[in-house]
């Protein structure tokens, strides 16, 4: 069976400047695909160059079997799309909306009727179907940009941090509603920057000033190499006053990361280095596991090194 | 697409307040608030001979309906003073020795000061003055035989020289351009600000009919506006419409086409809503100042005159003043229509081509 989405080589440039630099990834039929990376690194531009918005400069795309660049619109009829901001109309009715975009897809009425009481029934969002859709709370406008995104039955949607700026238990709600979409079949294709999301989705890519640096399933990308390289461990330590202990063993010899985990510290240092060599208590020290926001932030490091190297030869 | 549209408008009481009262209360004030007839000119008069001819003259003045004389002034410094001030727009001086000249058979002048800073008044006021000169010099070397040559004017097709007939009629023209310039502006970059543009873009539905989605209720809209101003025209300003409306409306409708694409084209040069009405009205003023709309275009110097032909508007004024003052038909305004047309398809094809890439 074809992937659902496939990426080999795909570049975009804007002018001189290259957005997305020769990314490749697959992603499985009915598979939670996350892509994360910081802002301006070119995640939206990756999802619209896979949908043919943006042309891509060198190297191949398909969705769904068809062509980036030369079938877009049919990429368009069978794909949902839901932004990182909300973009419907706030001046509508949750119900409007979901009718307008129904006639955009070419739904007939009957049909548009049925898919929308399925939606309303799915995302929950019967009381509130007359309610103005600017009017919503961010959690209710992203379930109702979700049915939206539905109503044409797409196969995969692409979801551009759905969950941004929206309440924890929304979030959560949302995420349950992905995974009974997943369950069903639909390939979902999410962007966040929440890295408790990214341990949820089966696989992950992560893309930095444009380059795909890394993919595979989180438990992987935690255990690459160089998120703690030979010769190095993780240490987490508990104390009173966190801040506190971050500037007293910011800088020593030995540590290469320290940051804050609420009210402990988490610590990247060199294997010889002792909790005595820090000026900490040993019996407060513990070792500790990479998670995924350290995979990324060694991922960026060493990107970033080496493109200082390539810029000083 | 169009009915969402139409939903939109109708949720959005600011547009509707652009849309429809903003029009009307314009129409209202520059319908009746202007007027180019320029009467009751304020003069002093400085009357230095104070005798019964030169009690005529200022009578005779004053008998025109121009000039209504405001100061009398006692010396020349105060009659400049008049005119300094504003207090007078003309002065009149009548010499000591102005009747003693006259009734001798000499030449009589008296001297006429103008302030310039009104162009309108001063023409007007020369133009009087001179008449009343003539028509004194006449009077005295005819005595009572019938004038030599005589012109009897007789004003066509707005045989009391209203203003309203004339400015309504371009004003009707104005409004609806500002409201589909503004109105399609502010509607595409209102989806790009709310981030719906992007959504759509990522459906199906293709950029064409997208813009024509956005455009039929618009164009409605405006023709509606239209039709609505011309029947306040009628209605409170009696203006009688001489010619054929339907005329005008086939006339209109590619201006209001034109004028609904440079509202795409403006859409895609602005970000902001803030920045397409601005831009909007940038379009506008071009066309309220060189179309004829004020200022008649057979006085512009050539460059200006070409670039007003060179406006959708002016066109259509024309049009719209040839229908309804003057009753002219279609055999007369098909080259309208035609060179409308033309701007029209122009417009579209610049917006059709700079949409797409704005909305990706």
């Amino acid at each position: 069976m074809t992937p659902a989405l496939e990426a080999r080589g795909a570049t975009v440039r804007f002018g001189r400047f290259t957005a997305v630099d020769g990314a490749s990834l697959s992603v499985g039929r009915g598979e939670v695909f996350g892509l994360l990376g910081p802002n301006g690194s070119g995640k939206t531009t990756l999802i619209r160059a896979l949908c043919g918005l943006v042309p891509l400069a060198a190297g191949e795309a398909s969705v769904l079997g068809e062509d980036a660049r030369r079938r877009p619109e049919r990429i368009r009829q069978s794909i949902g799309y839901m932004s990182q901001k909300f973009s419907l109309y706030p001046d509508l009715t949750a119900g409007e909306n979901m009718e307008f975009y129904a006639g955009i897809y070419g739904l007939g009425p009957a049909e548009a009727r049925e898919r929308r009481e399925e939606l309303e029934a799915l995302v929950g969002l019967g009381p509130y179907a007359d309610r103005r859709a600017g009017r919503l709370s961010g959690g209710w406008k992203q379930r109702l940009a979700l049915a939206c995104a539905l109503l044409h039955r797409p196969r995969l949607v692409f979801l551009d941090e759905p969950t941004a700026g929206i309440d924890p238990v929304a979030r959560r709600e949302v995420w349950n509603l992905l995974f009974r979409l997943s369950a069903d079949g639909i390939t979902l294709f999410v962007t966040t920057h929440y890295m408790d999301e990214a341990e949820r989705c089966d696989r992950l890519g992560y893309i930095y000033m444009g380059r795909m640096l890394a993919l595979g399933r989180p438990a992987d990308l935690r255990a690459l190499p160089g998120v703690t390289p030979p010769g190095t461990r993780r240490i987490k330590v508990k104390g009173e006053d966190a801040s506190a202990l971050l500037a007293s063993i910011r800088g020593r010899p030995g540590v290469r990361e320290a940051t804050i985990y609420g009210q402990s510290l988490r610590a990247l240092v060199d294997e010889g280095v002792g909790p005595a060599d820090l000026g900490l208590d040993p019996s407060r020290v513990r070792p500790a596991e990479a998670d995924i926001e350290d995979a990324f932030i060694s991922l960026s490091r060493a990107e970033e090194a080496r493109r200082a190297a390539e810029r000083a030869p | 697409m169009a009915r969402k549209e139409l939903l939109h408008v109708l949720r959005d009481p600011t547009t509707l307040f652009v849309a429809l009262f903003i029009p009307v209360l314009q129409l209202v004030l520059l319908g009746y608030a202007i007027d180019t007839n320029v009467r009751h000119i304020r003069t002093a008069v400085l009357d230095e001979a104070r005798t019964q001819e030169s009690r005529a003259l200022v009578r005779s003045f004053e008998n025109t309906g121009d000039f209504d004389v405001a100061v009398l002034a006692a010396d020349e410094e105060e009659l400049h003073r008049a005119l300094v001030s504003g207090r007078a727009r003309v002065g009149i001086r009548i010499p000591e020795d102005w009747s003693r000249r006259l009734l001798s058979g000499d030449p009589a002048p008296f001297l006429l000061l103008v302030d310039g800073s009104e162009s309108a008044v001063a023409g007007q006021a020369l133009g009087t003055a001179n008449a009343v000169a003539l028509r004194e010099s006449l009077a005295r070397l005819l005595g009572d035989r019938p004038l030599p040559v005589e012109v009897r004017p007789r004003v066509l097709f707005n045989p009391d020289t209203r203003s309203a007939n004339f400015f309504v009629p371009g004003l009707m023209v104005v409004l609806t351009q500002i409201m589909a310039v503004m109105l399609t502006a502010t509607s595409v970059v209102r989806e790009k600000e709310q981030g719906t543009l992007e959504q759509l873009a990522m459906t199906p539905a293709r950029p064409g009919e997208i813009v024509a989605g956005k455009a039929i209720p618009y164009l409605f809209l405006a023709v509606g506006e239209f039709c609505a101003i011309a029947a306040i025209m009628v209605g409170v300003f009696r203006v009688p419409i001489h010619g054929s409306f339907g005329t005008l409306l086939l006339v209109a409708l590619p201006f209001v086409t034109a004028m609904l694409a440079v509202g795409l084209l403006v859409s895609t040069l602005a970000a902001t809503r803030e920045g397409a009405m601005q831009m909007a009205m940038g379009t506008v003023i071009p066309s309220i100042f060189l179309s004829g709309y004020v200022f008649p275009l057979d006085s512009m110097p050539a460059p200006f005159r070409a670039l007003g032909y060179c406006l959708p508007t002016t066109w259509l004024i024309d049009a719209s003043r040839g229908v309804i003052l003057r009753g002219a038909g279609w055999a007369e305004l098909w080259p309208n229509a035609a060179v409308l047309s033309g701007m029209a398809a122009l417009v579209l094809l610049l917006a059709a081509l700079r949409f797409p890439r704005s909305a990706a």
